[in-house]
């Protein structure tokens, strides 16, 4: 026989275990997709918190004069794979300015994923302002909001990322804002939505009745519920921003020489393809990882988070 | 019905407004002043006002998006810069390669990803549905110009001297000459005439030209230089193709229609076209339209890539030469193709889904 105390304690576990987050956390873990992401998400992170450990050399340092026998484009030179051990080990090979590549495919890690998060972040608050207002106060507020970020979802994003860096003028920084900017309608669509499902729910209006603000019902009791989806399609869209960041670099408007960024490194090294193929090969592997795990962690959060969100929510 | 279609194509002209707008403003905000831009530093502040009246940029900003938006409505896109020619013109010229190039990917996309997404749903959770989104993963998160690269590398290097081999670069093997089909029938065009920049326009799609002339030496080589460009534009979208046709089928799949119609007999295949696919196709057919926009924007990577002359190509040397005028062109001429091609995948709702046109 249990004791009162007992049962009640059970009780607690039970209710502990099943918060929401808790809830959340399991759904996630179950979902294969949602783990391998996370996995080589964390992975990269590692690798780009450790980059100067892992990295053999600078990203940025010529090697002329520094070693003997090395010379520009030299193909990976891997010891256990027959190199000759008196040759300096170089895994990936050396890129045309004799730096070691592998060194700059660690260090492009850093520059990829703060963009991926930076960009993303900047377009999720101006796009979760913009929604917000758009939702909560509709009318013609509403209208001349959506109208705005139509205009801007009818052009392809890395187009108008393109056309918007060559006024502002090439450069990372330039880079980013342009892909924040063509990114914040996608955020404002999502919370303008959520907003409009949530606001008629009794506990806004009984939260209204006791004399909030509008700001405070809009933070305290309806971005809780837009959360959720912000979060899936933010994880989504860091993917895309660094595809697109990658191609604005590629095309020399991003990250500028002698930036160890992966994009730039495969612009500069794409008419070498058939005589150093390593250098166009290993930069895109990179991005395509980074990338691949942002979108399988997205997948993985959306089917966890929210079943109901199929992929036609995703398309709006 | 007729209501729906009048509602989207009247919802369709504040958005092409904007388009306009927007790349207005944005010419406008490139950093310093238009004059020396176009003249060079040592400009005399004389010849300066003289420019400015010239290209009337001395009115007041609103009367300028007025004469803008005339000027872009009668198809005058300015002056290249850097080319000192019509953009235009330049238009007439690439615009066809780079047509030609989406529509191929395009193909490719939806003929490939189609069958493969209904294939993995009707075969959920096999091997083969398994394989299908491990693949269409990999190819959305593919950089198009990456795999660009790596199919000339194997396909021109590696596979060289085998069958398979592929021209890397180019849209034609130097020495063919597509004769343009108005050559070919002996119509007599004056030069300069609209009748003429739209023959001329037409001819320079080289596959519809060489079809028409029956000219099918060029015909082999256009497509064998379009095969590689091609198929690396096409990956993203044929990727989300195959995933969205999968997660469409797999919903409508679930529903109680289908279960009866497997019910009473009929045959899988019936049950999965007649039943399933159609109701499928609405959101397959959105993101097909919403895929397009993707696809032109990526031919200016592979273009670049591939060293085929289309307007992606140009673009790539505008950007570099901050040719801004062409730069402007391509980005209205996409973004209008891009909204005409949603307008069209609107209004086909209407044909593919009934309970649309009843209401």
């Amino acid at each position: 026989m249990t004791s009162l105390s007992e049962t009640l304690t059970n009780n607690q576990k039970d209710y502990r275990s099943n918060s929401l987050w808790r809830l959340t956390l399991r759904r996630i873990l179950r979902q294969r997709n949602a783990v391998l992401g996370l996995v080589i998400l964390a992975f990269l992170v590692l690798v780009a918190i450790f980059a100067p450990l892992l990295a053999p050399y600078d990203p940025n340092q010529v090697l002329i004069g520094v070693e003997e026998e090395v010379f520009r484009r030299q193909p990976p030179c891997i010891h256990a794979l027959g190199c000759p051990a008196d040759w300096h080990q170089h895994i990936l090979g050396i890129d045309g300015n004799v730096r070691d590549e592998f060194s700059r495919v660690i260090f492009g890690t850093r520059v990829s994923l703060f963009i991926g998060f930076t960009t993303i972040g900047f377009a999720i608050i101006i796009g979760t302002l913009l929604g917000a207002i758009a939702g909560y106060f509709g009318g013609a507020v509403d209208n001349i909001i959506m109208r705005i970020m139509d205009v801007l979802m009818a052009f392809p994003s890395l187009l108008l990322a393109i056309a918007i860096v060559s006024v502002l003028g090439p450069g990372l920084e330039n880079a980013l804002v342009a892909i924040g900017i063509v990114t914040i309608p996608v955020y404002a669509r999502v919370v303008r939505g959520s907003v409009l499902s949530v606001k008629e729910n009794t506990y806004v209006s009984a939260s209204r009745a006791m004399g909030a603000g509008p700001f405070h019902i809009l933070i305290n009791r309806i971005m809780p519920n837009v959360l959720a989806p912000l979060i899936v399609q933010g994880t989504l869209g860091i993917g895309t921003a660094i595809l697109d960041a990658a191609a604005l670099s590629f095309l020399g408007l991003g990250a500028q020489p002698p930036m160890a960024e992966w994009g730039n490194m495969l612009g500069v090294e794409r008419n070498q393809v058939f005589t150093a193929p390593h250098l166009v090969f290993f930069p895109g592997i990179a991005i395509m990882i980074t990338v691949l795990a942002f979108n399988l962690m997205g997948d993985g959060l959306r089917d966890a988070i929210d079943p109901r969100l199929g992929q036609s929510q995703r398309i709006e | 019905m007729f209501q729906y279609i009048i509602r989207r194509l009247l919802l369709a002209i504040p958005v092409l407004l904007g388009i306009l707008i927007v790349t207005f403003l944005l010419a406008r905000l490139i950093p310093g002043d238009p004059c020396r831009a176009m003249l060079g530093e040592k400009a005399t502040e004389q010849v300066c006002v003289i420019f400015r009246k010239d290209h009337g940029l001395d009115k007041p900003l609103l009367v300028q998006l007025v004469v803008y938006m005339q000027k872009i409505l009668s198809g005058d896109f300015g002056l290249s810069i850097r080319y000192s020619r019509p953009v235009s013109q330049i238009l007439i010229e690439r615009l066809p390669m780079t047509i030609e190039l989406g529509f191929a990917a395009l193909l490719i996309a939806v003929l490939v990803g189609i069958p493969a997404g209904v294939i993995a749903a009707v075969k959920r959770n096999s091997a083969l549905d398994v394989a299908t989104m491990i693949g269409a993963n990999i190819g959305v998160s593919m950089p198009v110009y990456w795999l660009g690269l790596i199919l000339m590398y194997v396909f021109a290097l590696l596979l060289k001297g085998t069958p398979f081999w592929l021209p890397p670069s180019g849209r034609l093997t130097a020495g063919l000459d597509p004769t343009p089909f108005y050559t070919v029938f002996g119509w007599a065009l004056q030069k300069g005439t609209p009748s003429f920049q739209a023959a001329e326009f037409f001819s320079n799609f080289y596959i519809f030209n060489s079809i028409i002339t029956g000219n099918w030496a060029v015909l082999a080589d256009a497509l064998n230089h379009l095969i590689l460009p091609a198929l690396a534009l096409s990956t993203i979208p044929l990727a989300i193709i195959a995933r969205m046709t999968r997660s469409a089928m797999l919903e409508v799949l679930k529903q109680d229609y289908v279960r009866t119609a497997k019910a009473k007999g009929l045959k899988e295949r019936l049950v999965i076209f007649k039943h399933a696919f159609r109701n499928a196709l609405l959101p397959i057919s959105t993101i097909i339209g919403l895929e397009i926009g993707t696809l032109f924007a990526g031919a200016v990577l592979t273009e670049s890539i591939f060293g085929l002359a289309g307007v992606g190509r140009i673009l790539f040397d505008a950007i570099t030469a901050r040719d801004f005028p062409i730069i402007q062109a391509f980005t209205i001429v996409i973004a209008v193709f891009y909204v005409f091609i949603n307008l069209i995948v609107d209004i086909s709702y209407v044909f593919i889904d009934p309970r649309i046109r009843l209401n």
